[in-house]
Parts: C-alpha cells; sequence; structure tokens
C-alpha cells in the first residue's frame, strides 16, 4: 500500500496541535483542540484508503483494483457527521459556562475541594474510646459521652491546607500535626490533650468538620 | 420468518418511539406512555431473542440481504442477548421511576420535555453497540449512545451540570478519537471491520501491529469501561446529574465499554498477551477504587467510587479467560447492572426524602423511612457480596477461577478482590451508620427536609404515604430483580458459562456470520497460537493459563459447571441440552 506523504504530514501536524490546545484550561482552545483531533482522524482513515482511482461505480471489463475504496469515505462521512454534532453541542455548554460563571475555563469541582480539605482526620469514626469500666454512668462522667467532639485534627497527622489561587484553580498541601514538627514522631500529647478525656472537652462544640454553608443547602442541583 | 431477524428491531423501536416522543413534547402524559410502551415492546421482543439464542447460540442478520463480509451484520449471541435483555429491564424500570419523579418534583427547573426522547436515543444507542457484527458500527452505537448521554447529563444546564459535562464530553471524544482510530488503522492493515471477518485476518498479522491495534482498542474501550488509570473522570461527572440518570448510566454506560473490552479480547485477539497487564490493571480498579469510595461524603459519590471498584472484578474474570472467569465475568455483569442501578435509584429517594445525599447532613432515615432502608440494605450487603445474594455467587466464581489458574498474578488478584469486597462492605456499612442509624439530633447541620421529616413523623406515626408509589415500584422491582439472581443462579450460571464457551471458542460466532470455512481457519489460528503459547515459557506464568483456557471448551462436557456455587444439578433437564448441541457443533467444526 503507498500512502500520500503530504497527507501523513498535514495529519501529523493537526494532532500535534490538537493535543496542546487540548493540554489547555481554556475551554474554546479544548473545542479547537478537539475538532483539529477529530478531523485528523478523518485524515487518516482517508489516508487507509491507499491510493486514488478511478470513482467506484462498476463498469464492465474494469478490473477491481482501479477503483477508489468507498468504504473509508463512507466512514469519514459518518465521522464527520458526529464530530459536527458533537462541536455544536460543546459550543453551547462552553457558551452556558461562560454564562453561569463568566469563565472561559473549566471549572473546579467543588465537591473535590470538600473532599480534598477534609481533615484525614474523623472525629467521628477515629476518636481513641477511653475504656468504659461501667454501662451506668451519667454524661459527666463518661469519657465517651462527647466524643465527636474530642478533636477535630490528628495531632500525629495533621490536616490538609487548601489554597484558593487568584485564576480559580486549588493547590493541596499536606501540612504536619500542630505540634513540634515532628522531631519526636511518637510525641503523645499530654494526657489532658488526649483526645476522650474530660479536659480535653472543648467548651464549643462543633470545632470537627469544615463548616458547611447553609445556602449551600440544595447544592443547586435538585433533583 | 426467523425470530432472530427482527434482531434490528431493538434498535429502531427505540428510534421510532423517540420520534414518536419528540413530536409530542407538549403533553408529557402522551410521551410517558409512548416511551413505556416502546420500552415495554422492546423487552419483549428482546425476551423472545433470549429465548431464541438460549437453544441456537449466535445468529446474524445481514441487513439488506448483503452477505458478511460486506454488508452490515448484526450478531445475537447468547452474551449479548443476556446483556440486552438486562439492560432493557433496568432502563424500563429507570424510564418509570424518572417520570413519576417528574411528576412529582415541580420545582425542577429544566426542560423535561427533552428527557423521553434522549432517553430513547440512548436506549437505540446501547443496544446497537450489543448488536453490532462489525467495529465501526459498535463505534456509531458508542457514539449514538454518547451524544445521548451528552444530554441527559448536562439536563438543565446547571452551573454543576455543566462544569461535569464539560469534563465527561472531552474525555468521551478522545475515547472515541481514539477508537476511530484503531479502527482506522485496522481496516488499513486489513482491508475490513467485520469482527468475525478480523478474527480471521487478524491473525495473519505480524504479531507486533497486532499488539499495537489491540492496545489502542483497549485504551480506547478502558476509557469508557472505566478501567482504573483511565477512570478519573466518572466519579466527577455522575454525581451531579439526576438520580435517575446517574442510574442509568451508572448501570448501562460502564457495561457497554466492559462488553467491547471482552468481544474484542474473546473474538478479535484471543490468546492471553495482555492477560497479565488486564490482572495488574484489574487489581488497580478495583483497590484503587474503593479507596476513593472511603473518602466521600456524598453517596452518589460514593456509589461512583464503587462502580469503578467493581469494574476491576468484570476485567479480573476477562484475564483469567477461562470459561470458568469469564462466565463469572458474565454473571457478573448482570449482578452488577442491576444492584448499581438501584442503589442509584434508592439514593434518589433518599434526595427526594431527606433534600440531600450528603452523609454528614443524614440521619435518622432508618426511623423516618424504613422502606427506603430496607430498599438500601439489600443492594448495598448485595454489591458488598453477603453470602445468600448474587454478589457473593459471582464473586466466588471470580474467585474460584483465579485459584483455578494458580499463578502468582491471579493468587494476588484473588487477595484483592477479597479486600475490595471487605471495603465495599466497610463503605457501606459507613454510609449505613450515618444516614439511617444514627440520630437526627447528632447531624449536624441537617437539611430543613430532614428535621421536617423527622419531627412530623413523631408527632402522627400513621400517614399518608410519602415516597412516590411511582418511584417506589421500580425501586422495589430492581431490588427483587438483584435478589432474584439468587433463586435462579444455576440456570444463570449455565447461561453465562456457556456464553464463556461459545465466545471462547470464537467457532460458534465466525460460523454464524461468515460460514463454517472461516470459522475452521479461526480454530486453527486459535491451536496455532495455543502452540506458540505454549512454546513462549520465558514468562512462566503464561503457558498454563492458555492452555486450560483454551481447551476447556472442547473437552470439558459441561463437567467444570458443578463446581459452581448455588448450582446443585437438579436444573440440568432444562439447560443441558443446549449443552451437548455446542459440543456436537464444536466437534463437528475440528478437524
Amino acid at each position: 500500500m503507498t500512502v500520500n506523504f503530504l497527507l501523513l504530514l498535514v495529519m501529523g501536524v493537526m494532532y500535534a496541535g490538537g493535543i496542546y490546545l487540548l493540554l489547555e484550561r481554556t475551554l474554546t482552545r479544548v473545542l479547537l483542540g478537539m475538532m483539529l483531533i477529530t478531523n485528523a482522524t478523518n485524515v487518516l482513515i482517508l489516508v487507509m484508503s491507499g491510493p486514488p482511482g478511478r470513482p467506484p461505480i462498476v463498469v464492465d471489463g474494469v478490473d477491481p483494483s482501479e477503483y477508489s475504496d468507498p468504504l473509508p469515505q463512507a466512514l469519514t462521512l459518518t465521522a464527520i457527521v458526529i464530530s459536527f454534532a458533537v462541536t455544536a453541542f460543546m459550543l453551547g455548554m462552553i457558551y452556558r459556562s461562560w454564562k453561569l460563571g463568566r469563565r472561559d475555563e473549566v471549572q473546579v469541582d467543588t465537591e473535590d475541594v470538600k473532599v480534598a480539605e477534609q481533615p484525614s482526620f474523623d472525629a467521628e469514626d477515629d476518636a481513641e474510646l477511653q475504656e468504659e469500666t461501667s454501662e451506668f454512668l451519667d454524661e459527666d462522667e463518661d469519657p465517651n459521652a462527647d466524643y465527636e467532639h474530642a478533636t477535630a485534627l490528628n495531632p500525629a497527622t495533621g490536616a490538609l491546607t487548601v489554597k484558593h489561587q487568584a485564576d480559580g484553580t486549588v493547590s493541596v498541601t499536606s501540612r504536619p500535626g500542630r505540634q513540634e514538627e515532628g522531631h519526636d514522631d511518637d510525641h503523645h500529647p499530654e494526657e489532658d490533650e488526649r483526645p476522650g478525656s474530660p479536659g480535653a472537652r472543648p467548651g464549643v462544640h462543633g470545632v470537627s468538620g469544615p463548616g458547611y454553608d447553609t445556602t449551600d443547602d440544595q447544592k443547586g442541583d435538585r433533583t | 420468518m426467523n425470530l432472530v431477524s427482527l434482531a434490528p428491531l431493538a434498535v429502531l423501536l427505540p428510534i421510532l418511539g423517540a420520534a414518536a416522543a419528540f413530536m409530542m413534547v407538549r403533553k408529557p402524559r402522551v410521551q410517558i406512555t409512548v416511551t413505556v410502551v416502546t420500552m415495554t415492546v422492546t423487552l419483549i421482543l428482546e425476551c423472545l431473542l433470549l429465548a431464541y439464542t438460549w437453544d441456537t447460540g449466535a445468529t446474524a442478520v445481514f441487513i439488506g440481504g448483503w452477505e458478511s463480509p460486506w454488508g452490515i451484520s448484526m450478531v445475537v449471541d447468547r452474551f449479548s442477548a443476556l446483556m440486552l435483555v438486562v439492560s432493557s429491564a433496568i432502563v424500563l424500570a429507570v424510564l418509570v421511576y424518572a417520570s413519576a419523579q417528574g411528576v412529582t418534583d415541580t420545582d425542577q427547573g429544566g426542560p423535561v420535555s427533552i428527557f423521553h426522547p434522549t432517553y430513547l436515543i440512548l436506549v437505540a444507542g446501547v443496544s446497537n453497540a450489543f448488536l453490532a457484527g462489525d467495529l465501526f458500527n459498535l463505534y456509531v452505537g458508542f457514539e449514538i449512545l454518547l451524544t445521548a448521554s451528552y444530554v441527559l447529563l448536562t439536563l438543565g444546564g446547571t452551573g454543576p451540570r455543566v462544569r461535569a459535562g464539560v469534563t465527561y464530553v472531552v474525555v468521551s471524544v478522545i475515547s472515541s478519537v481514539i477508537f476511530l482510530i484503531a479502527i482506522a488503522m485496522i481496516y488499513g492493515a486489513t482491508g475490513t471491520v467485520n469482527m468475525a471477518d478480523l478474527a480471521v485476518k487478524l491473525a495473519d498479522l505480524d504479531p507486533d501491529l497486532q499488539m499495537v491495534l489491540h492496545l489502542m482498542l483497549l485504551v480506547g474501550f478502558g476509557i469508557k469501561a472505566a478501567v482504573f488509570p483511565l477512570s478519573f473522570w466518572l466519579p466527577d461527572s455522575y454525581p451531579t446529574a439526576p438520580a435517575p440518570v446517574t442510574a442509568v448510566f451508572a448501570g448501562l454506560l460502564t457495561k457497554v465499554g466492559v462488553y467491547a473490552i471482552v468481544r474484542t479480547e474473546t473474538l478479535l485477539f484471543p490468546g492471553d498477551r495482555v492477560n497479565n497487564l488486564l490482572m495488574v490493571v484489574a487489581a488497580l480498579t478495583m483497590i484503587v477504587g474503593i479507596l476513593g469510595a472511603l473518602a466521600q461524603n456524598d453517596i452518589k459519590r460514593v456509589l461512583s467510587f464503587t462502580l469503578v471498584s467493581h469494574i476491576g472484578f468484570m476485567i479480573f474474570g476477562l484475564a483469567v479467560s477461562s470459561v470458568l472467569g469469564l462466565g463469572a465475568t458474565v454473571f457478573y455483569v448482570v449482578h452488577h447492572i442491576t444492584v448499581q442501578t438501584s442503589l442509584f435509584l434508592v439514593t434518589g429517594l433518599i434526595e427526594q426524602r431527606a433534600g440531600t445525599a450528603n452523609m454528614d447532613r443524614l440521619g435518622g432515615l432508618a426511623r423516618i423511612s424504613p422502606i427506603i432502608a430496607v430498599l438500601f440494605f439489600i443492594p448495598a450487603m448485595n454489591l458488598a457480596g453477603i453470602p445468600p445474594f448474587s454478589g457473593f455467587l459471582g464473586k466466588i466464581g471470580l474467585m474460584t477461577a483465579g485459584v483455578g489458574l494458580g499463578t502468582p498474578l491471579a493468587w494476588v488478584l484473588v487477595g484483592a478482590s477479597v479486600l475490595t469486597s471487605l471495603l465495599t462492605l466497610l463503605v457501606m456499612v459507613r454510609v449505613w451508620a450515618r444516614a439511617f442509624w444514627r440520630k437526627v439530633e447528632d447531624v449536624e447541620h441537617p437539611p430543613a427536609k430532614l428535621t421536617n421529616a423527622a419531627n412530623q413523623d413523631r408527632e402522627e406515626r400513621t400517614g399518608r404515604r410519602r415516597v412516590a408509589a411511582g418511584m417506589l415500584v421500580p425501586t422495589v422491582g430492581l431490588v427483587s430483580l438483584g435478589v432474584a439472581f439468587t433463586v435462579v443462579a444455576g440456570p444463570l450460571y449455565n447461561l453465562s458459562d456457556q456464553a464463556a464457551r461459545d465466545m471462547l471458542a470464537r467457532t460458534p460466532y465466525i460460523e454464524a456470520v461468515l460460514g463454517p470455512e472461516a470459522a475452521a481457519k479461526a480454530e486453527r489460528d486459535l491451536e496455532l497460537l495455543d502452540e506458540q503459547g505454549i512454546n513462549r515459557t520465558d514468562d512462566g506464568s503464561v503457558g498454563p493459563g492458555n492452555g486450560q483456557g483454551l481447551e476447556a471448551p472442547v473437552d470439558s462436557d459441561g463437567q467444570d459447571t458443578g463446581t459452581r456455587p448455588g448450582e446443585s444439578g437438579g436444573d440440568d433437564d432444562s439447560s443441558g441440552e443446549p449443552v451437548d448441541t455446542e459440543n456436537d457443533t464444536d466437534e463437528g467444526v475440528q478437524p
């Protein structure tokens, strides 16, 4: 099979440009990249059909190898229609995204940020429970009565810091515990600070977990 | 007239129904009726197809009467018929659910009139992908269902949905482009896109070239199926959509990808050239997915991550590539479609009842709405694989296959699947403990709807039904379908095993499309590959798995089905016959 070098070159340039544009954060460039890539693929299908020949209409006495291959053209046509539809839809979505956020950019997933912001230590799941000596303790005596609020931050693991940057992106860094920076990994907090012990009980309830915005109630998408 | 010649109706009916529904945009009631009737007829048709192929195996339909390597063919075999029936069943259930929700939720802002036509188009795409007999038709099927899914995912065009939609569309387009590139290169190398024809012709190519084509297809389908390194997009995009849409996406779309992977692995590229890679990928998919689920607080996101994680189980069975493993994969796909969909539907019920699906803000649901609690608990335990349920049967089948293979990697995979099952249980228990068991008073920022419900409940125990019946009935139906898989596990496993045997032998499929000569050639290719596989012992772990996997269809005589869980042999009279006929045809073809 012989191939057309020029077509291959065009295809390669289109792929390269398309992939470069896809890596951008701006949505219109992503769209352009998509268009370049899909059309480069159409060129690839065309290249795969081999050298051009006679129109594929059967004439008596003509060797079948003289016709050009009609199938890849049919495939390309289908692919063009599909990519046209998707491009149109994508354009509509980009416009909608711009109308909603006034940003021609890939938006940050708020739910992802929430998950990133939550401390790796979950007060409710991970608090160390004191051994209970009796089942008949009052609220005041029971060391575990308030375990949820014992601590929001595990001194050993610390929490993740999430920085909202000016361009709308988010960077997550891990911050070591609030103790002195880990020269002593086995450092245990003082008895009074220990989760669950009555002395460590904070005065205010609700230190655990990131605070939720009450206006965030419906998460914007009622279903 | 042959019943199978009606197979294209499985694609055509939904498209016609979509057109009719689209004309009825102004009359929601008529629209719902048209859509439900269309889906019911399609489901009945597909049940007939399954009943037909149950005995006969693969049959091809040549559209327009053009014979196979030239015309477009649709192939119905046991696997595709089973997938068609299960997908249509859940699609119908979700349709009823969505219609009821659209009627009850008056505050829903989106253009609901577009939902029903688009939904039917999605079904047409899924059916087309399952029935496609050539690669390009498979591509078209994928594109139909993807384009419909773009619309459904961004229904209403709210901020979060558009944000998720952008990611989803771009990723899907890239996967489709990779698939299309693979098709173009395959066409350039072989001059055909018919899958049966390719099965014969690809074997003559240079092994390295085969590997390139193979991996291209695998990457393209891997993105669609959300296999580990390519699964990042799924938990980002699915949870924002309306509950019924997410349910049907989670149940179906990734499974179409899995179906495509299974087809290419068994039909186009037999042998175990990438099996070790698939095993590593399967293990990573399981573990990474379930660890992601542990970190989430939103139930929809938790479920999206478990979805990714359990795709690993299906790849596991495929990678083992024995009748046991592939049969278990087929069973697991069927089980997982149903269970995952019902879980998402229940999440929709939770959202409707409590106003949020965020676990941090949920509580006391077991008291407020015991029916939702039961409906959540059963599929959750089913997903985790607690013994009486079908999840357990699927997993035990996969593990039996893994142990049967016996390579170190297979053992690692068995260990990973046990770990994943336990972690799934942990995830589900975590949801259960937070959303259902703890008191509403312990919740930090309960949504108004939840506190209202709790207070109301205390005041008036009796009262009217608070969950719409139209949403409850399909959910109950799906949950009981998931439970019913346990009851019919024997025949279902038999069918799965036969489907797997057909796919591994390849001859029934090729014979249906191209006739016995091509099938004989494919059989010889397979034997040649078998010899090569045994020769290529430098890998150590490759040889035995290959031999076992490929010889099983020839000499098993249905013996290995005896090791199946939940199958006592009592139902052999119903399904024993097809096994015999199947082996007869196999032996007839063999040189």
